[in-house]
């Protein structure tokens, strides 16, 4: 006779366990049978091009995903093959990624951290997404970087500025090819010394949140190191859209240049308001009163419109360079889109043939094996020079654009001109820097996922 | 003392574009009874005008310029305003530069238009629901509207400038007896306030010395005596709305060069308003001017950077925590009807 051993806290027990088991996520689960997360089986591999469709940035979240499309055509073997030609490395042949044809997905960030993340989730579980990209803000890249971290994807971050991205939070699993506030300020501080001279009194608005307070922090090191000082520095909402309290105190406070660590509808506005304030026309410490705009984006000045004129900003890259790369890019994107690519689409398309030709070159989709193709990885001809990605701490290191607004400008995207290209030399700094995280700051270990 | 008159400089303006909306608000309150949610969409789309004249003065043609190349290598192609053809380039140019002050003529016909048409479609039939509901709609209608904008307008903001001849700003300072540059105010800002009074004195007088005013005036204290003598009052109501939209549509065009228009402005400014229409009372017409101004002056002084160093933070909190303290002391708000909001 056999006796069954099919007790109630037998029962409750397995239950418990089986119950947990199908509770976990199925990003944890649904790929153990594979070696890593979203392992492509098929004859195609699936991208995730995560960037905001809605939302203030929308604008140039659509010039992102132009440009992703762009590089899935080109991947392919589609169009002209942009900067496929001109790039240093020769492992991509326009037939899809180690011969799997390139489909993609796309989510909407809509510039917000939680809905950025439950869009690139989405897409990992449900898509298969092996790879996520894109973005047009700090605070989403570093939420969906953690995120892929988790989920053992790769992020190829879009557009992102704060050096915290590669910084105190960056990870293993992400990547950045746009340049940073510590950059901008590096690159900005000698242009600047030299226009307005190295005795200037700045009053910093600043953007109140992440960015911002990087921004600040660097332009203000930057500065300060040639001379300037800074009279104040004054927080300002995010929410903000009339910047005039913060703006008509400038001139009492005896400061001769206003900074505006800035971006998006908050730089536009900040930047008008200044301007109406009749603030250029100034004479202050007997010096012409003088703007600065840390980070431009084409975007962005288009509409502030004539109010950009002369004012002095940094850029990651800019449609009118004339390497062969950036020839290249802004033939194809323009034969296909009819005007030239912004500095958001750049970075995203290039984003996207590095992974590319990382997993090429690591002949493998393995999240880690291509991480390990990335770092230190030295490049040219995606229209910044000579490029390192730095093993350290994932950060791109490569030439820094000095722009001015435009005083004549031909069209509605000829708005900025670039006064100077400012050697990688003079924007490099260590991994531990402490504007980036201190010693601290690690990639922690690389994460394949399943 | 010049940092004082400063702040008060800049809380005019602000508190004229406050003044402006929320004047539109309690109007639609006080007639209608309705909340409408959808009255910072009005300001948005009244910006929108502006812009969409600016558009219509600025069609072009294309021509092309051997001379220069476009960024592909091509020639050139320059768009010429088809004004630059009717009345030569330099009066073309002196039009298209007064897009935004000649925009007010477009304006208020199409802005008393999507008033009536807003009324009539579909507020009309939330007079007898319950104010959630009312709430629910028109702020559904506030976002429908502001994507509809964001479809054809795109996302970002779009330059649109005042007239050259009003760049540049006034040394109030100087004028004073001040040292000069420390008290400046730009001279659109004091268009803006000027023109708002203007307008709200308009609708007051409206509302003060014409039958039409009177026989409305009547309705929002007594709609069913006004009914019973045998006047269609739903219909002076319905143009009321339609004013109010106009009230809210110039408030926006005006703004314009003050801040880029974008497809989020009247989100931007709604809460505020509302704020606005209950510190001062809500369907007080004065008390939404008075509140306007007051609420304006006093977030400009908690931005004040002598003031964030002691309380960082108040500038954000400000107008709230004023909209706490009325609505806890005197919950009709400062120029209120006894009764309202008090049962």
């Amino acid at each position: 006779m056999s006796k069954s051993n099919f007790t109630r806290r037998g029962l409750l027990k397995t239950s418990a366990v089986a119950g947990a088991g199908l509770a976990l996520p199925t990003i944890f689960t649904a790929q153990s049978a594979h070696a890593f997360t979203n392992e492509p089986t098929g004859g195609t591999v699936t991208l995730g091009f995560n960037v905001p469709q809605t939302g203030p940035y929308a604008d140039e979240g659509a010039d992102e995903l132009r440009a992703y499309q762009l590089a899935v055509e080109h991947l392919n073997g589609g169009g002209d093959g942009g900067m496929l030609n001109t790039f240093s490395s020769k492992e991509l042949d326009g037939t899809g990624i180690l011969g799997k044809k390139v489909e993609y997905v796309t989510g909407d960030t809509q510039t917000k951290s939680d809905a950025a993340r439950a869009s690139a989730k989405s897409m990992i579980e449900k898509d298969g997404a092996i790879m996520i990209t894109g973005g047009s803000s700090s605070g989403v890249a570093v939420a969906v970087q953690a995120l892929c971290q988790e989920a053992g994807v790769i992020f190829m971050a879009g557009l992102t500025h704060s050096n915290d991205t590669t910084g105190k939070d960056r990870k293993a699993n992400g990547f950045r090819h746009f340049f940073n506030s510590y950059m901008s300020g590096a690159a900005l501080a000698p242009v600047l010394a030299n226009a307005y001279g190295t005795d200037r009194k700045a009053y910093h608005l600043t953007a109140d949140y992440n960015w911002g307070y990087t921004t600040e922090e660097a332009v203000k090191a930057s500065t300060e190191a040639m001379g300037w000082e800074t009279v104040a520095a004054v927080k300002t909402p995010l929410t903000q859209t009339d910047f005039s309290s913060y703006i008509a105190p400038v001139l009492q406070s005896g400061a001769d240049t206003l900074v505006l660590n800035h971006y998006g509808g908050n730089m536009v506005n900040s930047l008008t308001n200044a301007v109406q304030f009749g603030l250029r026309d100034k004479q202050v410490n007997g010096k012409d009163f003088q703007i600065v705009v840390p980070l431009y984006s084409r975007l962005m000045a288009k509409g502030a419109g004539a109010n950009v004129k002369g004012i002095f900003g940094s850029t990651n890259w800019h449609w009118s360079l004339q390497d062969e790369g950036s020839k290249a890019f802004v033939k194809s994107f323009g034969t296909k889109y009819g005007f030239p690519p912004s500095q958001a689409a750049h970075t995203t398309y290039v984003q996207t043939l590095l992974y590319a030709d990382a997993v090429q070159r690591a002949g493998s989709f393995a999240p880690c094996a291509v991480a390990e193709a990335l770092e230190d990885f030295e490049f040219d001809g995606l229209g910044n020079g000579k490029t390192l990605y730095r093993g350290a701490d994932h950060q791109c290191f490569k030439d820094v654009l000095v722009v001015k607004g435009k005083e004549n400008p031909t069209s509605e995207f000829d708005l900025l001109e670039i006064v100077e290209v400012t050697p990688v030399e003079q924007v490099t700094y260590a991994p531990d820097h402490p504007q980036m995280g201190g010693p601290e700051a690690t990639l922690g270990a690389c994460n394949n996922g399943a | 003392m010049e940092a004082i008159i400063l702040q008060i400089l800049n809380g005019l303006d602000k508190g004229s574009a406050y003044a402006l909306i929320a004047l539109g608000l309690t109007l639609i309150f006080g007639t209608l009874g309705v909340v409408n949610f959808a009255h910072g969409a009005l300001f948005m789309i009244g910006a929108f005008c502006a812009v969409t004249f600016s558009r219509i003065l600025t069609l072009s043609h294309t021509v092309v310029d051997e001379t220069k190349t476009d960024f592909l290598g091509n020639p050139l192609k320059v768009d010429v305003p088809y004004l630059h053809d009717l009345f030569g380039q330099a009066t073309g140019d002196a039009i298209i530069d007064w897009a935004v002050p000649l925009s007010i003529l477009f304006t208020v016909p199409v802005m008393m238009f999507v008033g009536y048409a807003m009324e009539r479609g579909l507020i009309k039939h939330f007079y007898n629901r319950p104010h959630a509901d009312q709430i629910l709609v028109t702020f559904g209608l506030a976002i429908v509207l502001q994507e509809v904008i964001k479809y054809f307008y795109g996302a970002n903001p779009i330059p649109t400038p005042a007239p050259q001849a009003f760049a540049g700003s006034f040394d109030f300072g100087a004028a004073l007896g001040f040292d000069p540059n420390l008290i400046i105010y730009p001279y659109w800002r004091i268009i803006y306030f000027v023109f708002a009074a203007v307008i709200i004195g308009a609708v007051f007088a409206f509302l003060q010395y014409t039958t039409f005013g009177m026989v409305v005036r009547a309705g929002m204290a007594d709609r069913e005596t006004v009914g019973l003598l045998g006047i269609n009052i739903d219909k002076r109501f319905t143009i009321m709305f339609g004013l109010a939209a106009a009230v809210a549509g110039l408030a926006g065009v005006m703004y314009t060069p003050i801040n880029s228009p974008n497809y989020h402005m009247g989100m931007d400014f709604l809460v505020l308003s509302f704020v606005v229409v209950v510190v001062g009372g809500m369907g007080s017409l004065p008390g939404a001017v008075l509140a306007g101004f007051l609420l304006g002056i006093l977030e400009s002084f908690a931005s004040m950077r002598e003031v964030l160093e002691i309380l960082p933070g108040l500038n954000q909190i400000i107008i709230y925590l004023v909209a706490i303290v009325i609505l806890l002391t005197r919950p009709r708000g400062l120029m209120g009807r006894k009764g309202v909001m008090e049962d």
